[in-house]
């Protein structure tokens, strides 16, 4: 099991026990247990768990999927620098978290839960492992042959010779095929 | 939408009876408990809350009973071969059982959480009830036969200074409620699709959970604690009449005769929804386990460019048909694992082989231990084969395959076939023609393919047969050197990347054209278009069938066929 990174798995453990955590206190504050108090806390910390681990670490090797619409929470949490960045904290964190809503039999699912992830994410610190933002990719394109090549082809190869092709005018509008090209669907 | 219909007829059915089924058993037991008059006291006490646990049990029960059939895929393909008089595409769709594992374990995952609020209710609700000391009707329930040995009681919780948490961890439903609760969250959240495909090794050892899931299961019903009036006590006393006036029962002296009631519980039954399931599964673990000590002989082993394993093999009794796939495991690299690969080897072939391609710690672990060639070859083991034939494709007169990336391997089995049968002259090679179109970034990870093209080519022209197939490749990953050498070679015989007479295209096929070549080429024969890869080009592919498919019966016809090889 050499490149296992565990804090991946931490991580889809915590977003889960943020949404039992979430769950067990909404159906204890609404139907008022005793000791709904812990249910609302419960609900507090499961929202804030949530947000704090749905944007998605960037793995060491390879690609790593993104959520969806996660880019703007991953702007948030970078903020915070080496806070989120170290998996220490966030086991500490989480392990915090979760003992205030083990006083609740509703919330105390949440707890295992998220005390389980704590218990990950302590092991991911131990391996040295760390949460790192996934960028976006630049929009531009860097310039092609080093700035030499004034105006890139439009067209895809095999192209026509020179000679049948209009010369293109001065301020790159769109060039008029001589020959049909049919754009394919993708 | 006709192709849909025909290709996914059955597993729509399943899942409609499948569906059906849950339906029907949620509602019938949810009525059953919401209305039932043995059940009158006890829905005093916990309201509808009762009727929603229940029913989401009894849906539990039946989904973790298929939950394990769909992955006994020993049991699967003994099904699938005695069904050979069934059609095929019947057959087919036992392939998908993988989907139906995690539809069930989706639905699993949902009546959890229902069966789990639900009790969370009844507890707290329990709880209130014996705590209350208001002389109303639930705690005059509350307090029926609990300080008798007699098993009569209504509300399992008998003192009133405890919480729904400390009962929770004392009685057996909810202590093994929980240990099952955590061990199938865990099993769900290492199975999410990245977990899967990045550490496999995570999810395939913590997905062993589920006998801690099964066995908790199993015991926890037995306690009995949620109750009804037994049917003596109906007899005696009448639910609907009592209740007016709870505080003279068992006293004589009243018109209306009541005697206190009685309540029993309501026995475990899980075990009988799971335990065939149960069996069936440790069965196909056994046979699995015994399928792998059968000896596999290793003839050949050979390391292709770009990391890829070839390995030849032999195994007393193997039969396999094309397309059809291998689990493989090595004890020397990991014991547990077991990893699926198509074969590549065609079934007139003395040997059966599987190319493999480093994609992961297991392939990588096992390519080096080849890689290291000591002098006794790692002990492989075998299970399979299973899938489907791709039979269909003899059948068609002309056929188009496609083969986009690591799509490309189940092909190798097919042209080998073709191939060999063609040469045979069988008699149920339907196939004329061949066009397969290879579409990948770039060609180092299948050299090996290239091989086997250059080799086919050669007995293509040995035996004076050129023209029965018909092969483009597509780089779509080229860039500027590439295509500089393309056309600087744009007159040697052989092409520059290949080395195949066929010339190399760049970028994506054009389909329309090719479909207007192939129809126009053939135009009054059926054509089956056979594709593996992603599912953008199964769209593209689909649309061209339908558009270049005549309205005339007798005119030639695009048949679409996705293979989940």
């Amino acid at each position: 099991m050499g490149r296992i990174e565990w804090a991946m798995w931490a991580n889809e453990q915590a977003l889960a026990s943020g949404l039992i955590l979430v769950t067990g206190g909404i159906v204890a504050v609404a139907a008022q247990f005793k000791g709904w108090p812990f249910a609302a806390y419960a609900i507090a910390a499961g929202v804030f768990v949530c947000l704090l681990e749905y944007p998605r670490g960037k793995r060491k090797k390879g690609s790593t999927m993104e959520r969806c619409g996660q880019k703007y929470l991953t702007a948030v949490v970078k903020v915070f620098g080496p806070i989120t960045r170290n998996y220490y904290v966030r086991a500490i964190l989480h392990a915090a978290l979760a003992v205030p809503a083990g006083f609740l039999l509703s919330t105390i699912l949440g707890t295992a839960c998220l005390g389980i992830a704590s218990a990950i994410y302590l092991l991911a610190a131990l391996r040295g492992e760390e949460w790192n933002p996934i960028e976006q990719k630049p929009q531009e394109r860097p310039p092609v042959g080093g700035g030499t090549i004034k105006q890139p082809p439009t067209m895809p190869p095999p192209r026509p010779p020179a000679e049948t092709r209009k010369k293109p005018p001065a301020e790159l509008a769109g060039q008029e095929n001589p020959i049909p090209v049919t754009v394919e669907a993708e | 939408m006709g192709n849909w219909v025909v290709n996914h007829w059955f597993p729509a059915v399943v899942i409609a009876a499948w569906l059906g089924l849950n339906v029907f058993l949620f509602v019938y037991y949810f009525l059953l408990f919401d209305r039932d008059k043995k059940f009158y006291y006890t829905r005093v006490l916990l309201g509808s809350a009762l009727a929603w646990a229940r029913a989401s049990a009894k849906c539990l029960n039946f989904n973790s009973m298929l939950i394990l059939l769909p992955v006994c895929r020993n049991l699967l393909s003994f099904l699938r071969g005695t069904c050979s008089c069934c059609r095929r595409t019947m057959r087919k769709q036992l392939d998908h059982n993988l989907t139906f594992h995690k539809l069930v374990a989706y639905a699993i995952a949902l009546f959890t959480a229902v069966h789990i609020i639900a009790h969370l209710c009844n507890f707290e609700w329990y709880n209130d009830s014996q705590q209350a000391a208001d002389g109303s009707l639930s705690s005059i329930l509350s307090n029926l036969h609990q300080d008798e040995e007699s098993n009569k009681w209504l509300n399992p919780i008998h003192t009133n200074s405890t919480t729904p948490a400390y009962v929770t961890f004392t009685t057996i439903p909810g202590l093994t409620g929980v240990i099952i609760t955590v061990a199938l969250i865990l099993m769900v959240t290492s199975s999410m699709e990245f977990i899967r495909r990045s550490y496999f090794e995570v999810f395939w050892y913590t997905h062993h959970l589920f006998i801690i899931y099964f066995a908790g299961l199993v015991i926890h019903g037995i306690a009995g604690l949620v109750r009804g009036q037994t049917a003596e006590s109906l007899n005696k006393h009448n639910p609907e009449h009592c209740v007016q006036d709870p505080t003279h029962w068992g006293r004589n002296n009243t018109d209306s005769h009541c005697e206190e009631p009685e309540f029993g519980s309501i026995p475990a039954e899980s075990w009988k929804w799971v335990l065939t399931p149960i069996l069936l599964y440790v069965f196909e673990r056994f046979l699995r386990f015994w399928r792998s000590r059968q000896r596999v002989v290793v003839t050949k082993a050979v390391v292709h460019p770009s990391k890829v394993l070839e390995l030849q093999m032999h195994k007393k009794g193997f039969s396999m048909e094309v397309g059809q796939y291998i689990f493989i495991n090595c004890p020397s690299v990991s014991r547990l694992e077991w990893h699926p690969f198509t074969l590549t080897s065609a079934p007139e072939e003395d040997f059966f082989s599987v190319h493999i391609r480093a994609a992961g710690d297991w392939t990588e672990n096992l390519i080096d231990t080849f890689q290291q060639q000591k002098p006794k070859t790692p002990r492989i083991e075998v299970d399979g084969p299973f899938g489907t034939a791709s039979e269909d494709v003899f059948q068609y007169e002309v056929a188009m395959l496609v083969g986009a990336g690591i799509g490309v391997t189940p092909f190798a089995s097919v042209l080998k076939s073709v191939w060999y049968k063609f040469q045979h002259a069988d008699q149920r090679l339907k196939t004329k023609k061949i066009y397969f179109y290879w579409l990948c970034r770039d060609t180092g990870a299948f050299a090996w393919f290239n091989d086997l093209l250059a080799s086919l080519e050669q007995e293509m022209e040995e035996s004076g047969k050129t023209g029965f197939l018909n092969y483009r490749l597509f780089l779509t990953g080229w860039d500027n050197s590439i295509a500089g050498q393309a056309a600087f070679n744009f007159d040697n015989d052989t092409d520059v990347v290949t080395g195949l007479k066929q010339k190399t295209s760049f970028g994506r096929p054009m389909w329309s054209n090719e479909f207007s070549a192939v129809a126009t080429a053939h135009p009054r024969s059926v054509v089956g278009v056979f594709l593996c890869g992603p599912q953008a080009l199964a769209k593209s592919l689909q649309n061209c069938c339908h558009q270049y498919s005549s309205l005339d019966p007798r005119k030639v016809k695009f048949y679409f066929n996705k293979e989940n090889f």
